[in-house]
């Protein structure tokens, strides 16, 4: 047993939880986007930033991704953490306008415009990463990744092609937190090499 | 180069101990006389590509056709870079260390004729002091090299870095022999933390500490344990792990050794930028010949320690200088970066404990051991021991490589050894750490060169790219040019920096057309500070520091943009127009003919003007004039 406090709230955790973990665990709020039970967490999407503080000394971690220790003193609503938080759904609001999802995550935190330029007003992927990673640790097959480098990374299959490694089983689909996955799948899987009519013929 | 052990087969040049070492020592340097005179031409990239190639063909076939007697014909030796890169290509002749300068391969017949048989130095190739046009003669006499310590470069230049005898003679791998004959591991460790050096890639952490927490790894976790060169200086402007990879890699190799004997590590890596062909190809032959004499590979000097290197290509990701995404790019995959909440120490390179240090870093670890650590901290100042390589590049006159103790004044650097702005005004601003990095204003120009008080007036040290600034360049554009390259070299897991970037970028695109307000720059800023906190890695999170500092120091310049539109450098396109001065314009029509979109007009011998509507301020006009008549408004 491990324990820690989480805005000066005592709380337990087991050998080996995360941060963010306990605080579900606990029923405490922190937000995130790109993380899910089935798969290993990433720390990509940054949501779920916390401040941890010692005095005068503080550092921000994902808590996804911060394996808990005995006596820190973790705080989630922090000016840094809340700053964090305002912009990343700002600029999320942009990059993503077509995502409800998103749109009322970023509400319960406050963010209910951008300011920002909005350049694919069709946008939903925030390329989290879940659809690939669940393929790869879940199903095995790897069928998709993420792919390129900074602002053109994108989920696609190998060399953009559509690809019967693929089995259509949808678990990219049910993990993804902003209803993009749907339509990158049909671009992933292609057309079908037989109808269903043919079989019931 | 298929089986460099086949050589063995047939000779066995393995050294079998130090006294061999030794002795190899002293019977290469009783073949050579130290009083004959070598030609030494500088090979560095930057003069390679400035011709020197050319400059060391003429010479040769002028020495051939001298008809010199075969007992006093001067040798050629091709070097790496001499760091005086704004005057090569450069030519030595050694051993007086007369220093010629823009040398041009039709002047090769004449160095021969006149310096080599005749003894006359050839005054127009000579160095001449820019104050008072006094002719220098050799290179211990010009200020660019005497104000320098040239510790960590001391080889580079004097050696031929595809001779191992050179280096040799020069009394490499001394350092080697004696960790591997009379020091334990743990004694080499504590070496190196008494001796102070901190990490030379840019964030400054102390070496010894690291190896110290890997042996502890070690300890813990066991076998295998690696050690990593991380060659992948990607900071623009930034040349010094080039030089030392080109011109002297036997000292990061030696490093590289005396560092794997320390950990236990049996197997290494150098990750090398694949856009450094020269330094791959350097490194390629000195580890052959390490091997050939048995410093390098099985039973080195038969002590029993065996380690061998490999070199991993990168393939053109900045990001893959990032510790964690070096080790992806090792391990086969793309370049990401982890989070580093367990330390690579523990979990490195396929999970195992792992030292990775920068190139200049593993050159330093030769002499603190064969010097040891109280000589090396005798340098420097306490807290930054030892000496830092930079590159000075940008509006300076002597752009070059340049090594100092740490803790000297900005001012030194880029004054008294840069030489100054060209036209003698005082610099505007000092950029260190490239990209993560801030500009160190012209006020502050007293600050000492050390990892704190860089830190401490908002920049860093950074890998070394010094880049000076005047008042023709723009702090904003420079703030959108750092972020461009980060944008572009982003690896896109993170939101913070993937998307972050590019909405910081945009604001500054705003400012350089005199759009947007004095509340966009409070925006900037705190958006900068969730870049800064929220980011997975280093890339993102010092990607804010060059905007932070520049509005920092120069905050009026950042207003005059929104509030004024106006760009006081002259170098916003959107806010600057180019006039014509009446008083000077000749109406000579050079102008016009060249103007790419027609903008100027004015008959022959009558005042021109430029149509402001129509100029699209390529600058070719202002090029063009002969009379200096037309300016930026």
């Amino acid at each position: 047993m491990i324990e820690f406090n989480i805005n000066d709230r005592k709380v337990r955790a087991g050998q080996g939880w995360t941060i963010l973990e306990t605080a579900r665990h606990y029923g405490l709020d922190i937000p995130a986007l790109c993380y899910h039970e089935s798969v290993a967490p990433s720390g990509a999407c940054r949501l779920c930033m916390v401040e941890l503080r010692e005095g005068s000394w503080s550092r921000l971690v994902a808590s996804c991704i911060y394996p808990v220790q005995q006596g820190i003193n973790v705080y989630t609503e922090t000016e840094r953490v809340q700053n964090i938080r305002r912009w990343i759904f700002e600029m999320l609001l942009a990059a993503c306008p077509a995502s409800q999802e998103i749109k009322e995550l970023a509400a319960r935190y406050g963010v209910v415009s951008t300011r920002f330029p909005i350049h694919d007003p069709d946008q939903t992927c925030m390329v989290c990463g879940l659809c690939s990673r669940v393929c790869e640790e879940v199903v095995g097959l790897s069928a998709i990744s993420t792919v390129d480098r900074g602002v053109h990374k994108k989920v696609s299959s190998p060399f953009l092609r559509p690809t019967d490694i693929c089995v259509a089983c949808g678990c990219c689909v049910s993990v993804c937190p902003t209803g993009a996955m749907q339509a990158i799948f049909d671009s992933v899987r292609g057309e079908p090499v037989m109808q269903l009519t043919q079989l019931t013929a | 180069m298929s089986n460099p052990n086949a050589a063995l087969e047939v000779m066995d040049w393995r050294l079998k101990s130090a006294g061999d070492l030794t002795a190899l020592q002293k019977q290469i340097l009783e073949t050579r006389d130290p009083n004959r005179p070598e030609i030494v031409v500088c090979h560095g990239s930057g003069c390679m590509a400035n011709g020197s190639p050319k400059v060391t063909d003429a010479i040769k076939a002028a020495l051939a056709k001298a008809g010199i007697q075969a007992g006093v014909i001067p040798g050629i030796k091709t070097t790496g870079c001499q760091g005086f890169c704004s005057r090569g290509p450069l030519v030595l002749i050694r051993p007086q260390g007369l220093f010629y300068q823009q040398v041009q391969p039709d002047d090769g017949e004449e160095i021969v004729e006149r310096t080599i048989v005749k003894g006359e130095p050839i005054k127009r190739l000579l160095y001449k002091l820019p104050e008072t046009g006094e002719t220098v003669f050799t290179e211990q006499e010009i200020p660019f090299y005497k104000l320098q310590e040239r510790i960590v470069l001391h080889n580079i230049g004097k050696i031929d870095p595809s001779e191992i005898t050179d280096t040799i003679a020069a009394g490499g791998y001394q350092a080697l022999a004696k960790a591997l004959s009379t020091m334990t591991p743990e004694q080499v460790v504590a070496e190196v933390e008494q001796s102070g050096l901190r990490g030379r890639g840019g964030a400054g952490f102390p070496t010894g500490r690291k190896w110290r927490s890997a042996l502890n790894a070690v300890a813990k976790k066991g076998r295998p344990v690696y050690v990593v060169v991380n060659g992948d200086e990607g900071d623009p402007g930034a040349f010094m792990d080039r030089t030392i990879m080109e011109g002297d890699p036997h000292a990061v190799l030696e490093g590289l050794i005396i560092g794997a004997y320390a950990l236990g590590a049996e197997q290494g890596f150098l990750y090398v930028r694949a856009e450094y062909p020269l330094a791959i190809k350097h490194l390629e032959i000195a580890m052959f010949q390490a091997r050939e004499l048995g410093l390098l590979g099985e039973n080195i000097l038969n002590s029993g320690f065996s380690f061998d290197v490999r070199i991993n290509r990168g393939a053109g990701a900045f990001v893959c200088g990032e510790s964690t995404a070096l080790f992806t790019s090792i391990e086969g995959k793309p370049g990401n970066p982890r989070p580093k909440y367990v330390r690579s120490v523990e979990e490195g390179l396929w999970g195992r404990p792992t030292v990775l240090n920068n190139v200049e870093t593993w050159a330093n670890i030769p002499q603190i051991i064969s010097k040891g650590a109280g000589w090396y901290s005798g340098l420097g100042v306490p807290h930054s021991t030892g000496t830092k390589v930079f590159s000075l590049v940008g509006k300076v006159n002597n752009v070059g490589l340049v090594e100092v103790p740490m803790g000297v004044p900005v001012s030194k650097i880029v004054e008294e050894i840069g030489g100054g702005v060209p036209g003698g005004s005082p610099f505007k601003a000092v950029q260190t750490g490239g990209p993560s990095g801030g500009c160190i204003p012209y006020e502050l120009r007293n600050t000492a060169v050390d990892f704190d008080s860089l830190t401490q007036a908002g920049s860093m040290m950074g890998s070394g790219a010094m880049i000076v600034m005047d008042e023709r360049d723009c702090v904003v554009d420079v703030g959108r040019y750092f972020l461009r390259f980060l944008e572009e070299e982003s690896c896109g897991k993170c939101l913070p920096c993937r998307l972050g970037l590019t909405r910081m970028r945009e604001i500054l695109d705003n400012f350089s057309r005199g759009l947007g307000t004095e509340n966009d720059i409070e925006d900037l800023i705190s958006l900068a500070q969730a870049v800064q906190d929220g980011s997975l890695c280093a890339l993102g999170s010092s990607a804010p520091n060059p905007v932070l500092t520049t509005i920092r120091y120069f905050k009026t310049e950042y207003i005059a943009h929104v509030r004024d539109q106006k760009c006081p450098a002259g170098v916003c396109k959107d806010l600057i127009t180019y006039v014509i001065d009446p008083e000077l314009c000749t109406g000579c029509r050079s102008c016009a003919r060249q103007c790419p979109n027609n903008c100027i007009t004015g008959e022959k011998k009558t005042v021109h003007v430029i149509d402001p509507n129509q100029c699209i301020r390529c600058g070719i006009c202002m090029e063009t004039c002969k009379v200096g008549a037309i300016k930026v408004n």
